[in-house]
C-alpha cells in the first residue's frame, strides 16, 4: 500500500473507531476533553509507524490499546502527582481506574460488550445542558461523528478558528462544571435524552436545508446525522421517540433527490416527482416508526413529525394524501410543542381535508401572530388557499406580500409567478 | 455514500438448489450484521439463493434468451450483498475487512451511483436550494 493509501485506510479506521475509543479513555481518566487528546496521541503514533511498518492485522483493536496505553501512563503520573499533594479521595479514583483496567485487559471480551455504555456516556456528555447549542452540535460532530475541525467549519460555512475555539471553550466548559462522565439516571433520562434528539436534528437540519455551494460537506451532515442517529436507536432501544427522530430524518432524507428542480428551484413536497423518493429510506423509516409506536403510549413530537412525514410517504400521489390523519397528528403535535407554524401546518391540513374555507378561517387567525409577522409561507400558504377559492386579487396581493418577505431569490420569482398568474386569472374572469 | 458489498462465494456457481448456510455460519455472520448495524451503517442486506436455482435471461440478436441455473461458463457467482452507507471508499474497505468470511469467499466493493454523481451541470443547478422548513416543524406544502 502507497503512503497516502495508508493514510486513507488510517482515516477510515479512525472515522470508525474514534467514538469508541475517546468513549473508552474518557471513563479511564473522566475527561472527554484529555480522551480526545490521548486517543489523537495514538492516532498520530499510527500515521508515524504504519507506513513505515505497515497497518497491523487489527488496526481498530490497535489504536485502542494504543490509547489506553496513554490513558494508563496519564493516570499513573497523576497519581504520582498527586501523591505528593496528598489528595487522597482522588488518588484512590484513580487506583480504581487502574485496578479495573487491568481486570479489563484480563479479559478482553468485556471490552466489547461494555463499550456501548461509554458511547451513551459520551453521546449525553457532548450534548450536556451546561453547552451551548452550538457547542453541544460541534462537540457532537467532532467526538461522535469523528469529524475534523476544518470539516465542521466546512459544513457550517464558518472559519475553522471559531470551530476550533467553539471545542476548546466546549471541553473547558465541561471540566470546569466536572460534568461527570456518565449516563443520566431514570429520572432525568427523558430531558436528557431529548437534548441529544435535538442536537442530532439540528445537524440534520443544518445539511437538509443546505442553501449554498456544491459543497459536499453539508449533505452529509444529513447522513452523519442518520448515522448518528441510528448509532444511538441501538444504544437506547427503548426510549421510543429516538425511533421517531430516525424515522423522522430517514423520512425526509428520502426526498432528498426530488426536492430540486432542474432549474435548481426548491420543489414543493405535492409537487415533487414521487417516483425519486428513495423507497428503501422510506421502508426503514416506516420500520423505524413501528418501533417508536410498539412501546405504546402516546407518540412524542418527532414520532408525531415522523407519522405526519410517513403519511406523504405513504401516498403514491399527492391526491392520495390522508389530510384528515395529518391533521389529527397536528393536533396532537400542537399540543406537545405549541408553535405558530405547526397551526399554521394544520391549517393547511384542515383546508385539505375539511375543505378551503375552514383552513382560510383558521390561516386568517394566525395573521394576528406576532412570530409569523415576517413569515414569508404565511401570506404564501394565504395566497394559495384565495387563489383555489377564486379570491384572486386578494391572492395577488398575498403572493407579493410573501415575495418582499423572503430573502431567496429563486423563492420571490416562484411567488411572483404566481402572483402574476393570479392577475392574468383576476383579469379573464367574466 | 452508499456502497454494496457483494458477497462472492468460491464454489457457489455450482451448489445444488436448497442449499443454504449452517446455523452456525448464520450465527458468525449475524453478529458481524449486528456490528454494522450498531455503527449505524448498515442500510439493507439478502442473501440469495445459489445460482442452480436461478436463471440467465440473455439478449444477443436482440431477443431474450433464458437459460436455467446452474451456469457451466459463470466463475464467480453472488452469493449476497449488504449495502451500507459510509463516509469513503476506505471506510467501506474496512468494514469488509471486518467480515468473518471464509477462506473461499470474495467481497466486491462497489459504489451505488447516487444523485450527488451526476454530471456537472445538474450539480451547479442544486446550487441556491433552499427548503421551505423552520425549526418547530416542516411546511408540508400548500
Amino acid at each position: 500500500m502507497t503512503d497516502s493509501g495508508t493514510h486513507r485506510a488510517i482515516d477510515a479506521v479512525w472515522r470508525i473507531e474514534s467514538a469508541a475509543i475517546i468513549a473508552r479513555v474518557a471513563r479511564m481518566v473522566r475527561d472527554v476533553g484529555l480522551a480526545e487528546e490521548l486517543a489523537q496521541d495514538a492516532l498520530v503514533t499510527a500515521l508515524e509507524q504504519w507506513p513505515e511498518k505497515g497497518v497491523p492485522d487489527k488496526p481498530a483493536a490497535w489504536l485502542m490499546t494504543a490509547a489506553k496505553n496513554r490513558a494508563l501512563d496519564h493516570l499513573r503520573q497523576r497519581k504520582l502527582h498527586q501523591a505528593k499533594h496528598e489528595e487522597f479521595g482522588h488518588e484512590l479514583e484513580i487506583e480504581e481506574a487502574l485496578r479495573q483496567e487491568h481486570a479489563v485487559n484480563a479479559i478482553d471480551a468485556a471490552l466489547d460488550d461494555d463499550i456501548g455504555d461509554d458511547l451513551l456516556r459520551l453521546v449525553f456528555t457532548a450534548c450536556h445542558p451546561v453547552l451551548s447549542a452550538d457547542a453541544r452540535v460541534a462537540l457532537t460532530l467532532r467526538l461522535l461523528g469523528g469529524l475534523t475541525t476544518g470539516e465542521i467549519a466546512r459544513a457550517f460555512l464558518v472559519p475553522e478558528a471559531t470551530i476550533a475555539q467553539r471545542i476548546v471553550r466546549a471541553k473547558r466548559t465541561l471540566s470546569e462544571a466536572r460534568v461527570p462522565f456518565e449516563v443520566p439516571r431514570k429520572d432525568a433520562l427523558a430531558t436528557r435524552l431529548s437534548s441529544v434528539l435535538d442536537v442530532l436534528y439540528l445537524i440534520f437540519n443544518e445539511g437538509y436545508a443546505a442553501t449554498s455551494g456544491g459543497d459536499w460537506m453539508r449533505p452529509a451532515l444529513c447522513e452523519e446525522a442518520l448515522r448518528l442517529g441510528r448509532i444511538v436507536a441501538e444504544l437506547v432501544p427503548d426510549e421510543p421517540e429516538v425511533h421517531g427522530l430516525v424515522a423522522l430524518m430517514e423520512i425526509q432524507a428520502s426526498r432528498a433527490a426530488a426536492r430540486i428542480g432542474p432549474g435548481g428551484e426548491p420543489v414543493l413536497l405535492l409537487e415533487q416527482n414521487r417516483s425519486r423518493w428513495d423507497q428503501l429510506l422510506i421502508r426503514r423509516g416506516l420500520a423505524a416508526l413501528e418501533r417508536a409506536a410498539q412501546h405504546g403510549g402516546a407518540l412524542g413530537p418527532y414520532a408525531l413529525q415522523a407519522a405526519i412525514a410517513a403519511c406523504h410517504a405513504r401516498a403514491r400521489t399527492a391526491q392520495e394524501t390522508d389530510w384528515g390523519r395529518i391533521a389529527a397528528l397536528y393536533d396532537a403535535l400542537g399540543q406537545l410543542a405549541p408553535s405558530p407554524v405547526v397551526a399554521l401546518n394544520r391549517a393547511v391540513a384542515i383546508a385539505m381535508a375539511y375543505g378551503l374555507a375552514a383552513g382560510l378561517e383558521l390561516v386568517d387567525a394566525l395573521t394576528a401572530e406576532p412570530q409569523l409577522k415576517a413569515y414569508h409561507l404565511l401570506p404564501s400558504v394565504r395566497g394559495d388557499l384565495l387563489c383555489k377559492l377564486g379570491r384572486h386579487d386578494e391572492a395577488r396581493t398575498e403572493f407579493e406580500r410573501a415575495a418582499t418577505l423572503t430573502h431567496n431569490v429563486r423563492e420571490q420569482h416562484l411567488l411572483l409567478t404566481r402572483a402574476h398568474a393570479c392577475a392574468m386569472d383576476a383579469k379573464s374572469l367574466p | 455514500m452508499r456502497f454494496m458489498m457483494l458477497m462472492i462465494p468460491k464454489g457457489y456457481e455450482s451448489v445444488a438448489p436448497g442449499t443454504l448456510p449452517d446455523a452456525k455460519a448464520i450465527e458468525v455472520m449475524m453478529r458481524y450484521n449486528e456490528t454494522l448495524q450498531k455503527a449505524g451503517v448498515l442500510l439493507t442486506l439478502d442473501g440469495l439463493h445459489p445460482p442452480s436455482m436461478g436463471a440467465r435471461v440473455s439478449f444477443s440478436g436482440g431477443k431474450p434468451t433464458v437459460t436455467d441455473g446452474p451456469f457451466a461458463e459463470a466463475k464467480e457467482v453472488l452469493g449476497g450483498y449488504w449495502m451500507i452507507q459510509v463516509r469513503s471508499k476506505e471506510e467501506a474497505i474496512e468494514w469488509a475487512s471486518r467480515c468473518p468470511a471464509s477462506d473461499n469467499e470474495m467481497i466486491e466493493i462497489r459504489q451505488v451511483q447516487e444523485f450527488a454523481d451526476f454530471p456537472p451541470d445538474v450539480q451547479k443547478a442544486a446550487a441556491g436550494f433552499v427548503e421551505m422548513q423552520t425549526q418547530n416543524g416542516q411546511y408540508q406544502g400548500a
